[in-house]
C-alpha cells in the first residue's frame, strides 16, 4: 500500500466503477473525486444507483468494475494487477478509515449509547476502556445526549439514535464520513436536531459525501452537489449552479421541480 | 363415578416422586447445557461453513428430529453398547441421548435466530471495521440470543417434559417414581394427579422464569 | 446385519401399519375437535373459553407418556374400560387437539384486527366474517405448525408400545428379543420412522408452497 497522502491527491477517488445486481446495471461508470474537508452531497432519484455508490466506498457492496482508492489506498480489491478481494481482516482495516451513518440508525440494540460508541473504540482502536469511555462521552456530549449514555437503543427517539449514530462513527476519527439518507426514516420535527449536528461536524473540516434527499440541507451544506440518475452521474457543480433556475440539464430541472412541487421548497 | 380419592399412600411415598423431580430437573439442566454448546457451535458453522459442512449437519439435524425419542433411547441404551466395547449407566445414556436431541433442535433455534439477525446491524458492524470474527462474537451472537430467546424458552421446557422418556430405561425420574407406586400401592388416579401437578407447576415455573428474562432482554425485529 | 432386517420385516410390517393407523386417526380426530375448540378459544363467551384455555394449558403442561400412563393406567378406575389400542388413541388425540387449539388460536389472531372491523363494516353475520374473512387467511399460519405436528404425532404414537399396543416400535422390540442384535434393529427402525417422518415433511412443504399466494 503506497500511501500518497500529498495535499494534492483527491481523499476519496472514485474512477469508472461498474455495478450489477443481477442484470440491474446500477452504477454505469462512476467518476468522482472528494477533496480534504470537502462536502459532497449526492441527490437523485431513489433507484439512482446513490445508495449503491455510498455503500461501494466503504465496500459494504463489492463493486464490479472500476477502482475506489481512499488517501491513494484501493478500497475492497488489492491495488495490484491481480486485483484480488482484499482479505477480511484488510477490509475491516480500510472501513475503519471511513464512517458511516445509516438511513435506519442500525445502532447495536443489546448495548448503551456508549457502548455502541465504545465497541469500535475498544476493540478496532485498540483504546483501554476509560480513554474510550472518556472520547465516547466527548461526542456523545457532542451531539447533545450526554444524560442519554447508559439507554439502549429502544429507549431513544429517533431522532436521539440518529445522534448516536453519527457520534458512533466520528468517534472512530474517520477520514470520510458517509451519509447515507440519514434523515428519511425520521418525523419531520426530528430531523433539525440531527441536521444541526452534522453542519457543525462540516463547520470543522470533517470530510463527507451525503446522500441526501434533503434538497435545502445539501444546498447548504455542501460545496459541491452531484446529481445521480440511472446510474451514471448526470450533473455536477457547485450548488449555486446546480441549483439555479436556468439550470440546463433536463433530467436535474424535472427532477428539481418535481421535487420542489413535492416539498413546497 | 365411585371411585375415592385417598392421596395417604401417594404422600407415605413421596420421596420417591420428589427425588425423581429432582433428577428430571437435573437430566434436563445438563442436557440442554450440552444441548446449547453443540447447537450453538454447529449452528455458527453450518452459516459461516462450506456446502458439505452444512450437509453434514443438516443431515444430523433431520434424522434427530424425524426419529422419535423413545426409539434414540433404546438405540443409545441397548443398541450402542453391544458393539463399542463399554458400558454405561443408565441416566448417563439417557444423558448423551437427550443432549443429542437438544442439539439437533437448538441448531435449528439458532440457525433461525443468526439468520434474523438484521442486515444493517452487520453492515453496522463492518462500517466500524470489526473483523468478522468480532462481528460474531459482539455484534451476531448477543443479537441472536435475544431474537432467539422465545423460541429457546419453549425448546427449554419441552425438554424438560422431554426427561419423562428416561423411565422406559428405569431412570429413577418423576415419570418412573409414578410408575413405581402406579404398581406398588395401586392408587393410580392420586399418583397421577400429584405427578401431573409436579411437571405442571415445575414447567410452568420454568416458563415464567424464562419470560421474564424475555421480557428484560428480549428485542422486537 | 442383512439378513437380521430380513428376518426382521415380516415382525415390522403389521406394526408400521399400526403406526400409520394410529397417526392418521389422531390427527384426523384431533384436528376437527381442536379447530371448534380453537375457534371457541378465541370468539366464544369467558364459559367456554376458560375451560378451553384451561384444558390446553394443563394437557401441554404434561410430558405425553404421563398422559398416556394416566389414560390407560387410570381411567379403568372410573369404570372406562378401555382396550389398550384404544387407551393409546385416546391419550394420544387429547394430547394433539391441545396442540392443535394452540395452532388455531395462533392462526387467528396474526390475521390483523382491521379484517374483522371491515367485514363487520359491510354487514357479514359472524359465520361469514369467519368462513369468508379470517379462515382463508389464518389458514396460512395454521399449515406450517400442523403440518408439522403430523409428524409429531407419528414420533409420539412411538410411546404407545409401553401399553402395549403392537406398534413399529414393539415390532422391532420384540424382534430384539429374539435375535439380540438391537443396534442394527434399532438403527433400522430409526430409518423407517425416519423415512416416514421426511416424506411428510416432504409432502408438507409442498402443500406450504401451495398456500403461499396468501400474503403476509
Amino acid at each position: 500500500m503506497a500511501a500518497s497522502s500529498s495535499a494534492t491527491t483527491p481523499l476519496l477517488r472514485v474512477r469508472a466503477v461498474q455495478k450489477s445486481f443481477g442484470s440491474t446495471h446500477v452504477l454505469r461508470g462512476i467518476d468522482l473525486e472528494v477533496a480534504r474537508g470537502e462536502v459532497v452531497s449526492i441527490i437523485g432519484p431513489s433507484g439512482g444507483g446513490k445508495t449503491t455508490l455510498l455503500r461501494c466506498v466503504n465496500f459494504l457492496e463489492p463493486y464490479d468494475q472500476g477502482s475506489i482508492a481512499i488517501d491513494g489506498v484501493e478500497v475492497g480489491y488489492r491495488g495490484d494487477e491481480t486485483r484480488k478481494r482484499r482479505s477480511e481482516r484488510d477490509l475491516a482495516r480500510m472501513r475503519a478509515e471511513t464512517g458511516m451513518v445509516f438511513q435506519l440508525f442500525n445502532l447495536f440494540p443489546h448495548l448503551t449509547a456508549l457502548q455502541n460508541i465504545t465497541l469500535g473504540l475498544t476493540k478496532v482502536r485498540g483504546l483501554g476502556r476509560a480513554e474510550a469511555k472518556d472520547k465516547a462521552m466527548h461526542w456523545l456530549g457532542r451531539v447533545g445526549l450526554t444524560d442519554k449514555a447508559d439507554r439502549l437503543p429502544s429507549e431513544l427517539s429517533g431522532g436521539q439514535q440518529q445522534r448516536v449514530g453519527i457520534a458512533r462513527a466520528v468517534a472512530m476519527e474517520p477520514k470520510i464520513l458517509l451519509l447515507d439518507e440519514i434523515t428519511s426514516a425520521l418525523d419531520p420535527e426530528l430531523i433539525g436536531e440531527v441536521l444541526d449536528v452534522v453542519l457543525s461536524l462540516a463547520a470543522e473540516g470533517m470530510t463527507m459525501l451525503t446522500v441526501t434527499h434533503e434538497i435545502g440541507f445539501a444546498r447548504d451544506a455542501s460545496q459541491r452537489i452531484v446529481f445521480m440518475a440511472e446510474g451514471t452521474i448526470s450533473a455536477e457543480g457547485p450548488p449555486a449552479e446546480i441549483f439555479s433556475a436556468n439550470q440546463s440539464n433536463e433530467r436535474l430541472r424535472s427532477f428539481l421541480a418535481r421535487f420542489s412541487a413535492a416539498h413546497r421548497l | 363415578m365411585g371411585y375415592v380419592l385417598n392421596f395417604t399412600l401417594i404422600w407415605r411415598h413421596f420421596d420417591k416422586l420428589w427425588s425423581g423431580l429432582i433428577l428430571s430437573l437435573e437430566l434436563a439442566v445438563l442436557s440442554i447445557g450440552i444441548g446449547c454448546i453443540i447447537g450453538l457451535a454447529l449452528a455458527i458453522l453450518y452459516v459461516s461453513g462450506g456446502r458439505i459442512l452444512r450437509s453434514l449437519i443438516a443431515a444430523y439435524v433431520e434424522v434427530i428430529r424425524n426419529v422419535p425419542l423413545i426409539l434414540l433411547v433404546y438405540l443409545v441404551f441397548y443398541g450402542i453398547p453391544t458393539v463399542f466395547d463399554f458400558a454405561y449407566s443408565n441416566t448417563t445414556s439417557f444423558v448423551v441421548t437427550l443432549s443429542a436431541y437438544a442439539g439437533a433442535y437448538l441448531v435449528e433455534v439458532f440457525r433461525a435466530g443468526l439468520d434474523a439477525v438484521p442486515r444493517g446491524l452487520i453492515d453496522a458492524g463492518k462500517a466500524i471495521g470489526l473483523t468478522p470474527f468480532q462481528r460474531l462474537v459482539h455484534v451476531r451472537l448477543p443479537t441472536m440470543l435475544r431474537i432467539a430467546l422465545p423460541a429457546l424458552s419453549n425448546t427449554f421446557v419441552s425438554l424438560f417434559k422431554d426427561t419423562s422418556v428416561a423411565s422406559v430405561i428405569a431412570v429413577p425420574e418423576l415419570t418412573y417414581g409414578a410408575q413405581w407406586i402406579n404398581f406398588n400401592t395401586f392408587r393410580i388416579m392420586e399418583v397421577y394427579l400429584v405427578v401431573t401437578g409436579l411437571y405442571l407447576v415445575t414447567g410452568y415455573a420454568i416458563l415464567i422464569g424464562l419470560r421474564a428474562l424475555e421480557r428484560r432482554y428480549a428485542i422486537g425485529r | 446385519m442383512l439378513d437380521q432386517i430380513a428376518y426382521a420385516i415380516p415382525f415390522l410390517l403389521p406394526g408400521l401399519l399400526v403406526t400409520i393407523e394410529v397417526s392418521l386417526i389422531t390427527v384426523a380426530v384431533s384436528t376437527v375437535i381442536g379447530i371448534v375448540l380453537g375457534v371457541g378459544l378465541v370468539y366464544g363467551p369467558a364459559a367456554l373459553r376458560w375451560p378451553i384455555r384451561g384444558f390446553s394449558d394443563i394437557i401441554r403442561g404434561i410430558p405425553i407418556l404421563v398422559l398416556l400412563f394416566f389414560v390407560y393406567y387410570g381411567l379403568p378406575l372410573t369404570g372406562l374400560n378401555l382396550q389398550s389400542f384404544a387407551a393409546a388413541v385416546l391419550g394420544l388425540t387429547i394430547f394433539k387437539i391441545a396442540q392443535v387449539i394452540e395452532y388455531v388460536r395462533g392462526a387467528i389472531e396474526t390475521v390483523p384486527r382491521g379484517q374483522m372491523d371491515a367485514a363487520k363494516a359491510i354487514g357479514l353475520p359472524f359465520h361469514e366474517r369467519f368462513f369468508y374473512v379470517i379462515a382463508p387467511q389464518a389458514v396460512r399460519r395454521f399449515l406450517p405448525p400442523w403440518l408439522n405436528g403430523v409428524t409429531d404425532a407419528v414420533k409420539g404414537s412411538a410411546l404407545i408400545s409401553l401399553l402395549g399396543v403392537g406398534d413399529l416400535l414393539f415390532g422391532i422390540q420384540k424382534v430384539v428379543a429374539r435375535t439380540y442384535d438391537p443396534l442394527a434393529l434399532y438403527c433400522f427402525g430409526a430409518l423407517l420412522y425416519f423415512v416416514m417422518n421426511y416424506a411428510l415433511s416432504i409432502a408438507s412443504r409442498a402443500l406450504e408452497r401451495r398456500f403461499s399466494y396468501i400474503r403476509e
